[in-house]
C-alpha cells in the first residue's frame, strides 16, 4: 500500500567504482515492477538501496511519500526474500517467521495468528515445527515468502527469489508469487536476470545496463518496442535478430525487399525470430524482406524449430512452426515482414 | 551440500577396499595405543588403593587393593599433611572456579571480539585484528615476569581473579570465532536487519546460537587447558588453601621417597584427572559436531 520513488539514484563505491549511475523509477502502489539485466548491471545494488540494506550515494528514494535515504531497514517498513533464502536455521519453520514480529513487540497472540494465518496460504501448516534444513528447496522458498508475508509491510522485495529452483518448481512459484502478489496489494520490487521470469511477473519492467535505465515499461510493450538494441537483444528468447546496414545506411547486404523505407540515421535492423518466415520457392510475400540465408544448426523444440542462419554478414534466428525440414548446410531465402522491422541508430537507440 | 558429498564417497571406497587383514592391523594399533595410555592411569588408581606401606616394598600389585575408601576419604577430608592441611576437596574447588573462569572468561572474550571485527567497520579495525592476531607470539610464559608485577600491584596474589585474569585473552579463540563468522551468509545478516534485530538481538539470537558448537568444542579445550595450568597458578598463589589441585600435587611429593605419602599422591592424581574427563565425556557429542561441522 506504498508508492515507491527513486530520484537520479547513485551508488559511488569507497574505490570509485559506480554501480549505479542515476536511475529514476516511480513505482505506483500495488505494483510488481521488475528490475531485469545481465549480471553487474547494478539491479541488485538498486533493490538494496531501496532496502536500506545499501547506502545511496545520490539522489533520493522514497516510500509512501516519504524520503527513506538515512532511515534504517527496519524503519523502511519492508521485507525482502533471498536468493538462498537466508532463513535462521537454527529457528523453526514458526520462528523463522515470528522474529520478525517479536522483534517490533507485536502481542503474541497477534503473532499466533498471522503466522498460522499465512503459513495456511501457503500450505506451510503441516512444517511449522521444522527447520530449514528438513525442508526441500521449494519449501524453504515458501517460508522466505512467507517471512515476508507476515509481516504485511509497505514493499516486497525479492533478490533472484527463484534463481536457486528447478526449472519445473521455478515455472510454479512464479505463478504462485504472481498471484500471491496480485492479492495481497502489496508494491514489489523484483529482480531477476531471467527475462522470462520479468516477461511473465511484471506490472512494470525495468530494463537495465551498465547502471543505467535502458527502458521502462509494461512487458509486452517492451517486447513490442524495444527502446534499444540491448533491450532488443536482452528480452526475447532466442533474442531479435540484428543486422546491420552497410554503405549509405540505406542498404542492406545481399537483401531485396519490396515496401522497404529505411528511416534516416538507421543503422542496424532488427526482427523478431517469429516475425521472419522461410520462403516458398521464388515467391516473395508483399511487404517482406528477403534474405539469402545458410542454415548452420537446427534446434527442433517441439510445437516450434529454431533455424540459426549465417544472412546478411550476420547471424539470425528463425522460428517455424512444427518440425523444420531444412537441414545445416541447406540455402533458404528468409522473409520478415516489413511492418515487423525495428530500426536502431548509430548509438543503438530506436528510431 | 554437493562438495560434502565428494569426501563422503571417497571414503565408502576405502572401507570398500580394505582387506580383513587391514582391520586387525588397525585394531592392533588402537589396542596398542590404549594400552600405552590407559595403563599408567589404571596403575594411579591402583597405588590409590593401596597402604603406603604396599606402594614403597616393590613390587606394586596389578590388581587394586582394599584401601579405597580409607584413602579417599582420608584426602577429601582428613587434610594432607604435606600441603597444609588443605583437602581435596577445597584443591578441587579452587581448580574448578579456576577451570571454569578461564574457560567461560575466554568464550566470552573472543566471541565478542571476533563479532566487533567480523561485523562491524570501525576506524583501525585491521590494526585491531592484527593486534590481537600478534598476541598469540606472546604466551603466558613470555609475558609472566610483566603479568606478576601487574598482579602484585592489583593485590590479585593469592585470588581468584589473579588466578584466572591473565589467562583469560585468547587469541587462538578469537580467531576460531572470526573464521567460523565469516562463513555466515551476509544474506542472513541482512534479514535479520529488515526484521529488524539489532546488533544485540542479532547476536544473542542468531550468532550465539549458530556458535554453539564451536563454544561447546571450545569449552571443552579451555576447561582443560585451565585446570592443566601449572606455572601461573604456581607463581601467583601463595596461601595453601588457593592451591590449585596440580600445584598440590607437586608439594605433596618430597624429594626423600620415604616422607611423601604416596597412596594420598595418588587419590589426588585420580581426583586431578576425574574432572577433565568427565567434561569430554559428557560434551563428547557437542565437541565432535563441533570439530566436524560446520552447520548449514
Amino acid at each position: 500500500m506504498a508508492t515507491v520513488d527513486l530520484k537520479d539514484v547513485k551508488k559511488v563505491y569507497a574505490g570509485g567504482v559506480e554501480a549505479v549511475k542515476g536511475v529514476s523509477i516511480a513505482i505506483p502502489d500495488k505494483a510488481l515492477c521488475v528490475l531485469v539485466g545481465p549480471s553487474g548491471c547494478g539491479k541488485s545494488t538498486l533493490l538494496r538501496m531501496i532496502a536500506g540494506l545499501e547506502a545511496i550515494s545520490s539522489g533520493t528514494c522514497s516510500i509512501d511519500g516519504k524520503v527513506v535515504n538515512d532511515i534504517g531497514p527496519t524503519e523502511r517498513d519492508i521485507a525482502m526474500v533471498f536468493q538462498n533464502y537466508a532463513l535462521y536455521p537454527h529457528m523453526k519453520v514458526y520462528d523463522n517467521m515470528a522474529y520478525g514480529l517479536r522483534n517490533r513487540g507485536t502481542p503474541k497472540d497477534e503473532i499466533d495468528r498471522r503466522v498460522k494465518d499465512v503459513a495456511e496460504k501457503l500450505e506451510l501448516s503441516h512444517l511449522l515445527d521444522r527447520r530449514p534444513r528438513e525442508l526441500s528447496g521449494g519449501q524453504r522458498q515458501r517460508v522466505a515468502m512467507g517471512r515476508a508475508i507476515v509481516r504485511s509491510p509497505k514493499v516486497f522485495l525479492f533478490d533472484e527469489p527463484l534463481s536457486n529452483l528447478d526449472a519445473k518448481l521455478r515455472g510454479q512459484m512464479r505463478v504462485e508469487i504472481k498471484n500471491l502478489q496480485r492479492s495481497l496489494g502489496v508494491t514489489s520490487v523484483y529482480v531477476t536476470h531471467d527475462q522470462l521470469e520479468a516477461m511473465t511477473l511484471a506490472d512494470m519492467l525495468v530494463v537495465m545496463n551498465a547502471g543505467l535505465v535502458e527502458q521502462i515499461g509494461a512487458p509486452l510493450d517492451v517486447y513490442e518496442k524495444p527502446a534499444s538494441t540491448f533491450v532488443a537483444s536482452f528480452i526475447g528468447a532466442p533474442p531479435m535478430n540484428l543486422l546491420p546496414l552497410i554503405g549509405d545506411g540505406t542498404s542492406f547486404a545481399d537483401a531485396s525487399a519490396t515496401g522497404l523505407v529505411t528511416p534516416a540515421k538507421a543503422v542496424t535492423l532488427g526482427f523478431r525470430p517469429e516475425d521472419a518466415d522461410v520462403a516458398a520457392n521464388g515467391e516473395v510475400p508483399a511487404g517482406s524482406l528477403v534474405l539469402p540465408a545458410a542454415v548452420e544448426a537446427v534446434e527442433p523444440v517441439g510445437a516450434e524449430s529454431f533455424l540459426h542462419c549465417a544472412a546478411a554478414g550476420g547471424s539470425i534466428v528463425v522460428r517455424v512452426a512444427g518440425r523444420a525440414t531444412a537441414q545445416p548446410g541447406d540455402a533458404l531465402r528468409v522473409v520478415a515482414k516489413v511492418d515487423r522491422l525495428h530500426w536502431f541508430d548509430s548509438a543503438g537507440k530506436r528510431v | 551440500m554437493a562438495d560434502r558429498k565428494a569426501p563422503a564417497s571417497g571414503h565408502d571406497k576405502l572401507m570398500i577396499g580394505q582387506s580383513a587383514t587391514g582391520i586387525y592391523i588397525a585394531h592392533a594399533v588402537l589396542i596398542l595405543g590404549i594400552l600405552v595410555v590407559a595403563f599408567p592411569i589404571y596403575y594411579t588408581f591402583v597405588a590409590s588403593t593401596h597402604t603406603l606401606q604396599t606402594i614403597l616394598r616393590p613390587p606394586l600389585p596389578l590388581l587394586p587393593g582394599g584401601e579405597f575408601f580409607t584413602n579417599y576419604t582420608e584426602a577429601l577430608f582428613g587434610g594432607v599433611g604435606r600441603i597444609g592441611g588443605v583437602g581435596v576437596g577445597t584443591l578441587l574447588f579452587n581448580t574448578t572456579v579456576m577451570a571454569l573462569g578461564i574457560a567461560i572468561g575466554k568464550i566470552a572474550i573472543s566471541i565478542l571480539s571476533a563479532y566487533a571485527i567480523v561485523f562491524f567497520r570501525f576506524p583501525l579495525r585491521m590494526t585491531f585484528f592484527w593486534l590481537i592476531f600478534i598476541t598469540l607470539m606472546l604466551p603466558v610464559e613470555v609475558r609472566i615476569l610483566p603479568t606478576y608485577k601487574v598482579m602484585v600491584d592489583f593485590g590479585l596474589i593469592d585470588t581468584y581473579a589473579g588466578l584466572i585474569l591473565p589467562l583469560i585473552a585468547s587469541a587462538t579463540a578469537t580467531l576460531l570465532f572470526r573464521q567460523f563468522f565469516m562463513t555466515i551468509p551476509g544474506e542472513l545478516v541482512e534479514a535479520a536487519r529488515v526484521d529488524g534485530a539489532g546488533p544485540w538481538r542479532f547476536f544473542f539470537d542468531i550468532l550465539l546460537p549458530l556458535s554453539r558448537t564451536n563454544i561447546a568444542a571450545l569449552f571443552v579445550i579451555l576447561f582443560i587447558y585451565g585446570w592443566t595450568q601449572y606455572l601461573w597458578p604456581l607463581l601467583v598463589t601463595n596461601r595453601n588453601d588457593m592451591n590449585t589441585i596440580v600445584i598440590a600435587l607437586k608439594k605433596m611429593v618430597s624429594f626423600a621417597d620415604a616422607d611423601t605419602q604416596w597412596h594420598l599422591v595418588m587419590v589426588t592424581a585420580m581426583f586431578a584427572i576425574v574432572p577433565p574427563i568427565l567434561v569430554v565425556v559428557l560434551m563428547q557429542r557437542w565437541f565432535v559436531r563441533g570439530l566436524v561441522e560446520s552447520e548449514k
